[in-house]
């Protein structure tokens, strides 16, 4: 095992990570402003995908694709919280989860009846295709490169965003008290709308840059939902910081457990039992990184407010 | 994406055609058939596909006195159950066919060929319906599961390759595929890496690739997971070639791969272009049929249908369960993949091809390049007792 | 307010005689295949009436009942498979397919479980107990599909029914009559539950837990209670659910069955005593019927589900049988 591999492994957590954190990112947004759990979330995700996959096949261009599939999320997202997500916001907890789950079914259905059963086919844009060599050795796929740099140069402009702007400032307050908005004369409804949007064009965003890595299929944003979900809750719900820190966290023990923990049982255990066990603990370790996370931190690890 | 609306009707309605007409000139004597496959959801296109390819030789054969009832299980085996319930007590069906998944044939097969009803699988082929658990009214028209693993294994062995990396989601399905491979394949491994089941990202396995010295990669990775796997391979820099089974590199799902594929060799019991008089008949008509190449799947599903029909002609219905089962046996009906014959435990005896994925044009496509196990049963002959 | 109390009362009969009367009616009109659809709400329910005493009474929304569902599967499948190949388990215990042994072992397996998850779990509230009881069911998921013994990801068939005395289990009428009882007895014992000082506790904890420590009761063990029997409840089910099926898989133990399950309750009515049955029965209906329909089903299942959030207030009980008693 040499320092490049470890380094290389290091990167594929980060690039995982930060992925991750442009889901999470919109969902904490939403739960901390709204206080509203959006399990349709993915399905925002799987749209942006389709839509960048569909765009790009049709006009040739992964970034036009790109940004179309940023818009469509952004506008699918706006209309979901004008028609639906609004009635919502008064409703407890329960009905949030019924109405966005029936939202996944609508959509995951809607989206194989417009574009039909196969996976799309979305490719890397030729700019950003094959391999560039880093310090120490290590070859890395130029497109995971650019994936973290874009994630990293978003994080710093929605904090950016939060912290400097008018926007942000009203943010910042329906986070600490929602009432308190609505006295200050800014309008809730619009607030709102644009939130989630924004929240929608994050998740639009990673599914492009995702489904060029992945395949472009119905039911791609569930399994990455669930990991938004635990991201949120370990970085502590409605906090932006702690949403990075969680999902650079929960990359990196996904990547390098599945690398490391059949390795490390190989030590003290015949090769065939040190897989088995390995891979079947490291499909699991997220999840015991949350329970204990939780365990010692019941509100996350960046508890935002009570 | 209009075209998709229409495509799905039309095959719909040629679906229901058939129901229709079969039951217009209905008997006591029809034979009933229920197709429970996946129609919505995540992998609704190999259950699309294997209707498709059923359905056409059902029309093609011109027998009214078939009837065909087709749902959806949507990948779900306590759905896939209460359907086969519902077929079986409900419909008085003869024959069941169409599951793709194997934890929704080991839901549905074993009762209902204990109630005497027949199975025909169209794909699903669990090492423990072949073995321990295998039936007289139970037969795979497809393959064993390890079959196209077992043909890798061995055509890497041929073509000198020293030092395979093979990996696997970590399920059943995914050891005995890798241990498939091995049984053909006896030298030493660069690795063996069970991934999670799901899992949409490789970049860890392919550097372990990359720093395991591997002169060839074998993966078993179905559905999305591998359209992941190459399209993230492929930009990895990495070079060592790469071989699967056929499930990653089919018609259906090449078109997603996309050129990141050419090259790759993969196994397969078919081909389009296996050189034979039924299969261009096949090729051709499905495409006039559908709009689009049959895949794999079709072709099951076709064979299927065509076997079916076979054992209905010759023993004049379903009703005589042992001149049926007989006439299944005998499998005296043209498949579109050449040679085919029943083993003692009712699962294929033919020949595994290795294909190589080529462009046709704008088209990817499969070439046969080499015959990986000829007239190949499978490893689970000897475990069935029937 | 007795108004509304007398209401519920009828439709909670209507919905108790319904599903009895249903595999009567099929089995009159030879349709025997409508009895294990009835069979299969009976179980669904009884899934659902285990969760709404922690979601519902307890305000404990776990994410991961389907841990417990699915634990109950395994118990009664793995006892299937050993009688089946004449082997022990784990090389220890006999196999029996003994339905009265093996209902009380798959509850008594699926409190033990509760009472560890809940130890952790419960320390948590909010969104973040939703999540951490999901984890800990994905890590039951993981483990089932990743162990070769009991079928993995494939699963363990159940080739002969575990056995009753006296009655005959496969007779596909006298299952639906036990599955049926068993039901009934579910929410007559969380009817109890609730009216009890124990039930008091429960739900004071659920909306002010510093009201319920003034009076000098400590709510983490009020509430692991809650949770404990919650889960033995829905593990019953859980096994009667693998014996309907004839099959247990890791698909049981999916988050998905675990969101089904809440949606259930929810849908009927969270906090209602006959909720489960009410919103188990419409989902699988809906399910069944428009299934035989299009293929589109999961889409036209979707807008009903949402208009029901939309525009029933309290899921289908809040809408027949109009609002709840604590509201």
């Amino acid at each position: 095992m040499t320092s490049a591999f470890v380094i290389e492994q290091i990167l594929n957590g980060v690039q995982f990570g930060v992925m991750l954190f442009l889901m999470a990112a919109g969902l904490t947004l939403v739960f901390g402003v709204m206080g509203l759990i959006n399990l349709a979330h993915g399905s925002l995700y799987m749209i942006g995908a389709f839509v960048c996959a569909w765009v790009s096949g049709w006009i040739g261009s992964f970034w036009i694709g790109l940004v179309a599939g940023l818009l469509a999320a952004a506008a699918v997202g706006a209309l979901m919280e004008i028609l639906v997500i609004r009635r919502l916001y008064q409703r407890d907890h329960l009905d949030q989860v019924l109405a966005t789950f029936a939202m996944i079914l609508i959509f995951s259905e809607g989206t194989r009846w417009l574009f039909g059963d196969q996976p799309l086919w979305l490719d890397i844009p030729q700019l950003l295709s094959g391999a560039v060599d880093l310090p120490f050795g290590v070859s890395y796929p130029l497109y995971r490169l650019a994936i973290i740099l874009v994630g990293v140069a978003l994080a710093i402009g929605l904090y950016m965003l939060i912290t400097k702007t008018r926007l942000g400032m009203q943010i910042r307050a329906g986070e600490s008290d929602r009432e308190m908005i609505g006295a200050l004369g800014i309008n809730i409804a619009t607030l709102y709308t644009v939130v989630f949007a924004l929240g929608a064009a994050l998740a639009g965003v990673a599914g492009s840059f995702v489904g060029a890595l992945q395949s472009v299929q119905v039911g791609m944003g569930e399994p990455v939902l669930i990991l938004a979900f635990v991201v949120i809750v370990i970085g502590g719900i409605g906090s932006i910081e702690g949403a990075l820190v969680a999902s650079v966290l929960v990359g990196l023990v996904d990547t390098l457990g599945r690398v490391f923990l059949p390795q490390f049982f190989a030590l003290f255990m015949e090769p065939s039992a040190a897989t088995s066990v390995g891979s079947a603990l490291s499909s699991t370790s997220i999840y015991i990184l949350m329970a204990i996370v939780l365990i010692w931190k019941p509100k996350g690890l960046f508890a935002a407010h009570d | 994406m209009k075209n998709n609306l229409l495509k799905t009707l039309s095959a719909l309605a040629v679906s229901t055609a058939v129901g229709v007409g079969g039951m217009a000139s209905a008997m006591a004597e029809n034979v009933k058939i229920g197709m429970i496959t996946t129609l919505s959801g995540g992998g609704s296109s190999l259950g699309i596909d294997v209707r498709d390819g059923f359905m056409l030789a059902i029309k093609q054969s011109g027998r009214t006195d078939i009837d065909v009832m087709i749902e959806d299980d949507a990948r779900k085996p306590d759905v896939a159950k209460q359907i086969s319930d519902k077929f079986i007590q409900k419909e008085k069906v003869d024959i069941l066919t169409g599951i793709i998944w194997s934890n929704l044939a080991m839901a549905v097969v074993p009762p209902a060929v204990r109630q005497g009803v027949f199975y025909i699988s169209p794909n699903a082929g669990p090492s423990a319906l072949a073995g321990k658990a295998c039936h007289e009214n139970y037969f795979n028209a497809a393959w064993q599961n390890d079959n196209l693993h077992e043909a890798m294994g061995g055509y890497v062995s041929a073509e000198g390759h020293k030092k395979p990396f093979i990996l696997a989601p970590n399920y059943p399905a995914g050891k005995d595929a890798l241990t498939g491979f091995k049984r053909f394949y006896t030298g030493e491994l660069a690795g063996e890496v069970y991934t999670k089941l799901g899992q949409t990202d490789y970049a860890a396995e392919i550097a372990q690739i990359k720093a395991s010295g591997a002169d060839s990669v074998y993966f078993f990775l179905p559905g999305g997971m591998g359209i992941a796997f190459m399209k993230q391979y492929s930009q990895s820099g990495v070079s060592t070639p790469v071989f699967g089974p056929a499930f990653s590199f089919d018609q259906g799902i090449l078109a997603a791969v996309g050129d990141a594929a050419v090259g790759v060799k993969n196994s397969s019991q078919w081909s389009k272009d296996i050189d034979t008089p039924a299969n261009k008949a096949f090729v051709e008509s499905f495409q006039k049929e559908y709009g689009r190449l049959p895949s794999l799947y079709a072709s099951q599903g076709f064979d299927s249908a065509n076997l079916i029909i076979s054992a209905v002609e010759k023993a004049g219905g379903a009703k005589d369960a042992d001149a049926f089962r007989a006439a299944l046996k005998a499998a005296e009906f043209t498949s579109v993949r050449g040679d085919f014959k029943f083993a003692s435990n009712n699962h294929p005896i033919q020949d595994i091809y290795v294909r190589e994925v080529v462009k046709e044009g704008d088209v990817l496509t499969n070439k046969i390049v080499a015959v990986g196990l000829k007239g190949h049963a499978n490893a689970y002959v000897d475990q069935c007792k029937m | 307010m007795t108004d509304t109390l007398n209401r519920e009362t009828i439709v909670n009969i209507s919905l108790a005689f319904l599903l009895l009367a249903a595999p009567m009616l099929a089995l009159a009109l030879d349709e025997p295949f409508y009895i294990s659809l009835a069979t299969k709400v009976a179980i669904l329910s009884l899934a659902g009436v285990g969760l709404n005493l922690a979601l519902g009474y307890g305000g404990m929304i776990s994410f991961g009942h389907a841990a417990f569902f699915g634990v109950g599967g395994y118990v009664a499948g793995i006892s299937a498979h050993h009688m089946f190949e004449g082997s022990d388990f784990l090389g220890l215990f006999a196999a029996t397919d003994q339905l009265l042994l093996i209902w009380p072992m798959a509850i008594i397996l699926c409190g033990g479980l509760a009472i560890l998850i809940g130890l952790f779990s419960l320390r948590t509230t909010g969104v973040y107990f939703i999540m951490i009881t999901l984890a800990f069911a994905q890590m039951i998921y993981y483990l089932g599909i990743s162990i070769p013994t009991y079928g993995g990801e494939d699963g363990l068939p159940i080739y002969v029914r575990n056995q009753l005395p006296v009655v005959s289990s496969d007779d596909p009428l006298t299952f639906f009559l036990v599955c049926y009882a068993l039901l009934m007895g579910g929410i007559f014992l969380s009817s109890r539950i609730i009216g009890s000082r124990f039930g008091a506790a429960l739900q004071t904890a659920r909306m002010n837990e510093v009201r319920l420590a003034t009076v000098g009761i400590a709510p983490f063990p009020v509430k692991l209670t809650g949770f404990v029997l919650s889960a033995m409840i829905t593990g019953l089910a859980g096994a009667l659910f693998a014996e309907l099926n004839g099959f247990v898989g890791p698909s049981m133990l999916s988050w998905h069955r675990s969101g089904e399950i809440m949606i259930f309750v929810i849908l009927g009515g969270v906090g209602r005593l006959y909720g489960p049955l009410a919103g188990a029965a419409l989902f699988i209906l809906l399910e069944f019927f428009i299934g035989g329909f299009t293929d589109r089903w999961q889409f036209f299942l979707g807008l009903i589900l949402l208009g029901v959030v939309l525009f029933a207030k309290g899921g289908l009980m809040g809408l027949i049988a109009g609002r709840a008693r604590h509201d």
